[in-house]
């Protein structure tokens, strides 16, 4: 009825300017930019092998931020990243002591771990309806004292199973595998988002829940289970870390949030949910880390790094992030 | 609903951070080997007054329902600049205070023009100019120390006893409150954040002065994290950049702010709770000590604490009479 006279009536095509989302545009800009000002500092900016090694060093940051993204696209945030990257690595390496089985159970039980901790943050945000900001927090501090309790405050002396360092630091064909664990977390996400309706239901639940809800999604249960991929991505990124440098250590993981949200968010996706894609948040990653690693080449110190990266993500945002006048 | 009930139902969460931390307090002083001593309490004072500036600073911010996570940095800054700043004669520690609380205003004015005229969303916002501001502090001050000619008179007043009895840093936090935050609450800027934080365009269309509100209370944060800082510095005679003592500062403040009963959705709540929000807090940390448990578990201890108080929150899911009424 209605939709027969709907498509009797197409929308023109839109033209290919339209549909270019201005953020990521903007984002992979900047991307060009800094990768121009590197290649005036030195020409090895340019080369391939410098590409490649700083892909594989977003790839860790790329998997947890994919996770983070499930989360924002809600309109909610999970600052208990930190310490569910550290769980997944120290669980990871906790499992591989325990013989060949340990060995080959090492990644599963990592991610697993992660995902139970996403799943308490995810009841506490769906079902009790707690802020997810206050959850997470303490769903972090409780994870903090888990693991403080079981390394004795210490570095476990457990090390990475050589699967997890042929995942993070090995390589197919000269690509490293990091990137291309990363490469197919990204793919089943775009997926995921995209193509299921889980994925169309997240974007709803982002842009107003109570519609959603109305609508027949199940909305409390979408909403448990993107904490819980949150939370094993987190996991996940944590274990390829591990693999990457060998062994866990305390605070692995607090290196890696505001990064996560800041790359997110410099992708073009909505703090406040339902708007942003899967693009904009590999631009976000690639952003962050080439910043990092130019400010670190250029042998700036600490103080000015700071100063400079936080400067930048003030910039961008103002460049872009801002919302639209309220009145 | 008659005006006590009101008055009760407004000063709720306020009362049960009280009650959690007269109860809390109660058995730290009963277990401490030194018992109810003004030494005792003098310790736990100062080390509460610290966090309480910090969670005063989070409420003004959270009133307007935004959340501010520089207010670690900002403090971490005054506590850096304050090493340097408090030297010589009273007069030159009189300007190094003035200096310290000024550039705490300016890094909160920083933040309120950019969530006003930027009109960014403050968690994102507050995120990025932390990173700035940790960076400044990290450059005055690379590695912890203080300066060569650093009075400690000042210092040691405000964190030793009045009369031998009385917390000064508690008396200090006392009047703080009755010099600020009361005139504050009852201004006409005061009861204009709270219409912001309950509902902004409302606000708006009420002829509230939206932008100023917002405003004063960044500014106000940050002069509290400045003095949060101060305290900081006055506690232990140095300046130290820490990035894990900042982020530790942010999180205690919100978590101090959540269970001293300021919501986190704006409009509700009072600096009062949130001052025992912070004191109950550390003393909930504090309680370990005295039980001669390993201190292994005080970070665990702490955080299911923290996680059974946030979860009280949703008792009022019992209230909910219409399912959407969830989604609001």
């Amino acid at each position: 009825m209605t939709t027969d006279k709907l498509n009797t009536n197409p929308a023109p095509r839109p033209n290919w300017t339209s549909r270019i989302d201005l953020p990521v545009a903007t984002a992979f800009g900047c991307i060009i930019l800094l990768l121009l000002i590197g290649s005036l500092y030195s020409p090895n900016f340019l080369s391939p092998e410098y590409l490649l090694q700083q892909l594989k060093v977003g790839a860790f940051l790329g998997v947890i931020a994919t996770g983070m993204m499930l989360v924002i696209l809600l309109g909610q945030i999970d600052l208990s990243v930190p310490w569910a990257v550290t769980l997944g690595a120290m669980m990871a390496s906790a499992a591989t002591a325990y013989g060949p089985m340990g060995e080959v159970l090492a990644i599963p039980f990592g991610v697993l771990c992660g995902v139970l901790m996403g799943l308490v943050n995810g009841i506490g945000v769906a079902y009790l309806r707690i802020p997810s900001m206050i959850v997470t927090l303490a769903v972090n501090a409780v994870a903090q004292g888990l693991m403080v309790a079981y390394t004795g405050g210490f570095a476990p002396v457990d090390s990475a199973s050589p699967a997890m360092r042929y995942l993070a630091a090995g390589t197919i064909l000269g690509i490293p595998n990091a990137v291309i664990v990363w490469a197919i977390t990204g793919i089943l996400a775009v997926f995921l988002l995209g193509r299921t309706t889980f994925g169309r239901a997240i974007y709803g639940i982002g842009n107003k829940e109570a519609a959603a809800y109305l609508s027949g999604v199940p909305t409390q249960r979408v909403v448990m289970i993107a904490f819980a991929l949150c939370g094993g991505l987190a996991a996940f990124g944590g274990v390829l870390l591990v693999g990457y440098a060998g062994k866990a250590a305390q605070s692995m993981g607090d290196a890696y949030l505001l990064p996560a949200i800041a790359a997110v968010v410099l992708g073009g996706t909505s703090i406040l949910g339902g708007r942003g894609n899967y693009l904009g948040t590999i631009a976000g990653v690639i952003l962050i880390t080439l910043l990092q690693s130019i400010l670190s080449v250029m042998q700036i110190a600490e103080f000015g790094r700071q100063i400079i990266y936080g400067g930048v993500i003030i910039v961008m945002l103002l460049l872009y992030g801002r919302e639209k006048s309220g009145r | 609903m008659n005006g006590l009930r009101y008055r009760f139902a407004e000063q709720r969460g306020m009362l049960l951070a009280l009650a959690i931390f007269v109860l809390m307090f109660a058995l730290y002083v009963a277990n401490h080997p030194a018992g109810f001593t003004p030494n005792v309490v003098q310790t736990a004072a100062n080390k509460g007054v610290l966090l309480a500036l910090v969670a005063v600073a989070q409420t003004f911010v959270v009133l307007t329902a935004g959340i501010d996570l520089s207010v670690g940095m900002i403090f971490i800054l005054a506590n850096c600049l304050a090493s340097y700043l408090l030297v010589g004669t009273p007069i030159g520690v009189a300007l190094g205070v003035g200096g310290v609380l000024l550039t705490g205003l300016a890094c909160g004015a920083l933040n309120g023009l950019l969530v006003i005229y930027g009109r960014l969303q403050p968690i994102v916002i507050t995120i990025a100019t932390g990173a700035v501001f940790f960076g400044i502090a990290l450059w005055i001050r690379p590695y912890p120390g203080s300066a060569a000619g650093f009075s400690s008179d000042l210092a040691d007043a405000l964190t030793g006893k009045v009369f031998g009895i009385i917390p000064a840093s508690l008396l200090f936090l006392v009047v703080l409150v009755l010099v600020v935050w009361v005139p504050f609450r009852r201004s006409v800027i005061g009861r204009a954040v709270y219409a912001v934080g309950s509902s902004e365009p409302a606000a708006y269309m009420s002829g509230v002065p939206v932008m100023r509100a917002k405003f004063t209370a960044y500014m106000l944060s940050g002069l509290f994290a400045a003095m949060g800082g101060l305290f900081m510095t006055f506690f232990t005679y140095s300046g130290e950049a820490s990035l894990a003592n900042g982020n530790t500062y942010t999180l205690s403040s919100i978590a101090a702010v959540v269970l001293g009963g300021v919501s986190l959705f704006g409009g509700r709540g009072s600096a009062i709770g949130a001052i025992f929000g912070a004191l109950a807090f550390r003393a909930i940390g504090d309680l370990l000590f005295v039980f001669d448990f390993d201190p292994l578990w005080q970070p665990l201890f702490q955080g299911v604490v923290l996680l059974l108080a946030v979860s009280l929150g949703a008792a009022r899911l019992f209230q909910v009479r219409n399912r959407l009424d969830l989604f609001s």
